[in-house]
Order: structure tokens, then sequence, then C-alpha cells
């Protein structure tokens, strides 16, 4: 279970760094969405993937049964989710401004901010 | 006592909804105002507390650590959560004439103290997953402080700025997400034992994809471009609260993990880091000496003097490592002020490139000599705060007979030098190209003082700092003791006895 998803997360930043090497600042958002979501696999696999055995602690004990599933990477996995989004949002609607103002979505023509050129 | 420790982050976070319902009027820059006096009060009683009592921790909901969320301060969070009260309360005081009622509506104080809050929480948390969190509290907000004006520079600023920042902070995920595979726990002080059980050579693949997340936000060499990118487009008081701060809470972060978590192979990581420290001393300097905008020259020079204190990281002896404390505390006041001068420049003068404003000196003697204590001081002349700040890093590499590095940290201040002076010439000494005279009675006195007084006061700042180096050097020897040896920290958190 965990190699496979090593796998698609291997495969899911193999996609996003290609996408992320366009010059439009469109698909380098869109691959950036893409490793973030690899990043989020990659937390969720690293508490080792545990099936049918809830964390649930039995009546009397303070702690699970060995073997349990690790709750935690999912707490971790949620919050980053969330914060990711939030993010991500907040890009996309820079990007739209910036292609409002600017006019273009290429980064080689982003330049405004940097020194005119002297030749 | 467990009060003292999240009391600094709920001030700025009260603050900033205070602010926020009071952003039609004039009263929300008051309030953030008296918000950032009271964080520095509070700081202050934090550091007094761990001068007297060494490091003191605090678990939130009453979890016991390693299982609940800790909040610790040794003494290097005490003095930087100081520091940045500092800061914050000079700001906000400069931003009370410099930001524009548009961005006060927009929620420009609101933002600026959740800022506030999220780089004060960055110094005060012992749990890495609560670090990444405090670090997005702080990059959203300082997105959204960045493109507010809504100018097309700021735009493409803003692409830059957002999209490498978006890939430090995912490398940085994803390196906590293969730790705790690794050694299963996210408390800094418990990963201080987990680490050494851990296969060393996976430990090590993971502090170097920290190394690289952390050298982004903290704009080393080869990883700084979106800084110059971007630092010179938003307002100036923005501008000069993301030049004091921001880079350095990446610094911070790197300090705090090679020094209490990835020790386990220090000829690698902390000889990457040397090499880093170099290049990105050099690359800085050389990037500042071929700019001519005011705020382009300083943002270069930022990249230069985090080279410093990376350095001070990388040599790893007390020394060194004071050094490098010493240098955090110096050049967060001496950067930030230098973009408050250049905010008031651009007022009186009418902008910021250097080759079509002039006549400073002439008009304005008192911003003048206000320019030139911390130019100096970046540059490293005695008696202020930054010759101490680079005599402790060069003496410590050359008591590990360093040559080249030492050599090398001596030639960046020389260069400096060149750019500061590039910008006196210029900007000061030579009459203005268009035959005026800038002079500070051009602004009302209101303007005036809320401007000139923060800058004033951090001048004397450093000043102080470089005339009584004694209390500073002092409290920063503790500071790097305590890096070196973290058990009082460790006893701190997880209620260990000393050994």
């Amino acid at each position: 279970m965990e190699t496979l998803v090593a796998l698609m997360v291997g495969a899911l930043v193999a996609a996003a760094v290609y996408l992320m090497l366009a010059r439009n600042v469109l698909r380098f958002l869109f691959g950036l969405i893409l490793i973030s979501n690899a990043a989020n696999l990659l937390i969720f696999a690293s508490g080792g993937l545990t099936p049918d055995s809830p964390p649930l602690i039995d009546e009397g004990a303070i702690a699970p049964a060995a073997g349990a599933a690790n709750a935690l990477p999912q707490a971790l996995v949620l919050t980053a989710i969330v914060i990711g989004f939030g993010l991500f949002a907040f890009a996309l609607v820079l990007v739209y401004r910036a292609y409002q103002t600017m006019g273009t979505l290429n980064s080689d023509d982003m330049r405004l901010a940097e020194p005119e050129e002297r030749s | 006592m467990t009060l003292l420790l999240p009391l600094p982050i709920v001030i700025a976070f009260a603050t900033a909804i205070l602010a926020f319902f009071f952003r039609n009027g004039s009263e929300g820059r008051w309030i953030s105002v008296i918000g950032s006096a009271l964080m520095l009060v509070t700081g202050c009683i934090l550091l007094s507390e761990v001068m007297a009592n060494g490091p003191q921790a605090a678990q939130m909901g009453n979890w016991p650590a390693p299982f609940g969320i800790t909040l610790v301060a040794d003494t290097l969070s005490a003095v930087m959560v100081v520091i940045t009260g500092i800061t914050a309360l000079a700001v906000s005081v400069y931003a009370t004439a410099d930001v524009t009622r548009d961005m006060e509506q927009q929620g420009y104080h609101a933002l600026f103290q959740v800022l506030i809050a999220g780089v004060t929480g960055a110094f005060l948390t012992g749990d890495l997953f609560n670090l990444y969190v405090w670090f997005e509290v702080m990059l959203i907000s300082s997105f959204g402080l960045l493109v507010m004006g809504g100018k097309r520079v700021q735009m493409d600023a803003g692409i830059k700025y957002v999209t490498l920042n978006l890939i430090s902070t995912i490398l940085f995920l994803s390196g906590i997400g293969l730790l705790y595979g690794v050694t299963g726990t996210l408390n800094l002080a418990d990963l201080h034992h987990a680490v050494k059980l851990a296969d060393p050579g996976l430990v090590t693949v993971i502090a170097t994809m920290f190394l690289v997340g952390f050298g982004i936000k903290s704009a080393v060499f080869p990883l700084f471009f979106w800084l110059p990118a971007s630092y010179h487009t938003p307002s100036f008081a923005v501008s000069a609260v993301f030049a004091g701060l921001l880079t350095k809470v990446g610094v911070y972060a790197m300090i705090r993990m090679f020094t209490l978590v990835f020790t386990q192979d220090i000829a690698w990581t902390h000889g990457l880091l040397l090499w880093i420290a170099c290049l990105t001393m050099v690359t800085g300097v050389l990037g500042a000496a071929a700019q001519t905008d005011f705020r382009r020259v300083l943002s270069f020079h930022i990249v230069s003097q985090i080279g410093y204190m990376i350095l001070g990281l990388a040599l790893l002896t007390p020394l060194a490592l004071m050094g490098a404390v010493f240098y955090l505390v110096h050049h967060i006041i001496v950067k930030a002020n230098l973009f408050l001068v250049a905010g008031v420049a651009n007022r009186i003068a009418g902008g910021t490139e250097i080759d079509r404003i002039g006549g400073l000196y002439k008009g304005a003697p008192f911003l003048a000599f206000l320019f030139l204590i911390p130019a100096f001081s970046l540059a490293g002349f005695p008696p202020l705060s930054g010759f101490w700040a680079k005599y402790v890093l060069v003496k410590a590499s050359m008591d590990l007979e360093l040559w080249i590095v030492a050599a090398t940290a001596l030639a960046v201040g020389l260069m400096t030098i060149y750019s500061m002076t590039k910008i006196w010439g210029r900007a000061f000494w030579k009459p203005h190209p268009a035959g005026t005279v800038p002079t500070l009675s051009s602004l009302s006195l209101g303007t005036r003082m809320a401007m000139l007084l923060p800058i004033s006061g951090l001048a004397l700042l450093t000043v102080l700092i470089g005339l009584f180096p004694e209390t500073f050097v002092q409290l920063a020897t503790t500071a790097a003791e305590e890096l070196l040896d973290p058990t009082a920290y460790l006893a701190a958190v997880l209620g260990e006895e000393p050994a």
C-alpha cells in the first residue's frame, strides 16, 4: 500500500515539475497545486497505512491497541489542505489580476518590477 | 507564567481584529501603535523572565509534551520577540503617516498585526508543524501587504514572491512529513533525541530538504531571486517590516533546526552552509553594486547580510553563534531603519531612483545624518553595532583558521561601503537634477514627527548597541550557549532533569 502511494507521489511531483517549468504562469500555478497535493499525500503515507485498524481506544485502556492506524498525519494533512486551499485561492486571484493589469501570462514578459535594460 | 508565553501572539491577533473593525476611521492606526507597544512590553517581560529563570515552556491545552503543542522561549526566542516588538512599534508609528487612506480601508493595519503575530509565533513555537502554521500566517498576510495598492509593478513582484515562497512552503511541508515518518514526533525537543535513533543517512536527506526550504525563505544564494524582485514595490512601511523581519524568520528557523535537531552530519550540512554563506555574501553585495534604485540596493544588501548570519551558524562555535545572534538583532534594526529613510527620501525628493533625485544633504541635513548612522553601521564602522557583529564573525572564522572565509567577510564589508557611498554621493550630495532643493519642511509637522521619530529611535538604538555592546554581547553569548547545549531547553519542554 505504501509503495503504491509513494509511486503516486512520485508521479504527481514529476507532472508538477513539468508544469512548473512552463513559461505560462497559470500552468506554473497548476503545477504548484499538484505538488502541494503530492506533499499532502506524502504526509498521509508517512504515518504508515494500516487498513482495518481504526485508532480507537478500548474501554478502560489508556492507549490504542498495537498496530492501530496513526491518526496524527491525517490531522496534519487536514490542516495542510485548508492552508493550501487559502494560499492557492489567493495565488489564483493574483494571477488573474496580473493578467488583467499586464495583459500577459508569459513570465518572460513580466519585467515591470525589474530595472530597464540598458543597451 | 504559562500565560506569558502566548501573550505576545494573542495581543497581536487581538490588535488585528480591533484594527480591522476600526479600519474606516483614523482609530485603526493608533490601535495598531498601542498594540505594538503592548506586545513590546510583554516581550520585554518575557525576556527578563527568561534571563532570570532560564528557558520557559508552556503546554497549550495542558497536553504534556511531546503530544501537545508547546510554546517555548529560550534566550534567542525571547530576544527575537523583543526585537519584533521594537520593529513593529517603529513601523506602526511610521505607518500612521506613510500608509494611504485607501490602504487603511483595505485593512492594512489588521494585516500588519497578523504578520507580527505570525512572526512572533514562529519565534516562540516548540513544535515543527506549528512552525509551519506560523510561517503560513506570516506568508498569507505578507502576500496581502505586498500587493496592497494594486500598482502594476506590485502585481509583477507579487507573482514572483508568491510562487517562489509557495515552493519553499511545500518543501518545508514535505520535509516535516518525512521527518515524522522517520522519527514519529514533531516536538523540537523530542526530535533532538529521536533523530539520534534514526538512520543518519535518511535524516541528512531530510535536513537538506529543510535547508532548501528555509534557504528560499531566508534568501540565500542561489535561492534569493524573489527578494530583490519584490521588496522595492510595496509601500515603504511594508518594505521596512519585510526587510527587517521576514527573511530573519527563515534564518531563525535554520539556526534552531541546525543546532537542535540536525547535528548528525555536521561535516555535510554545516560544510554546505559555509559555502552558501560565502557565496550569499559575495553575490548579494555584487548585485547591490549594479543597482541604482535606493530600495533595490538595500534589497541586495539584505541578501549579502544574510550570508553573515548563515556564516555564524555554519562555523558552529560558541563565538560564531554569538556573532550570528548579535548580527540578527543588529541587522533587523538597521535594515528596517534604512528602508524607512528611503521612504522619507521618496516623499521629499520625489523618487527612489538615485540618478533622478539629489540634494538631500543640502536640503535635509538631519535626514542625511539619520541615513549615515544605519548606513555606516551596515558597513561595519566602529563604534556602531555592525562593527561588533562583523568583528565577532571575522574573529570566529580566524580562530578556526579559515582565512579565505574571514577575508571574504572583510571584503564584502568594504564593498558594502561602496554601495552606501553610492547612495550617499548620488541621492544626498549631488544637486537635484530638477534644480529643486528637497526639504523636510515640505512635510506637515505631524507627518514629519511620525516619520522621523521611529527613524531616530532606531538610529539611537544602533548607536547604543555600538557604544555599550557588553549587555548585548552577554545576551547573545547566553543565547549561543543555550543553542549549543540545549539541556535547559529540553528540561523546560520535556520536564527532564538536567543530567
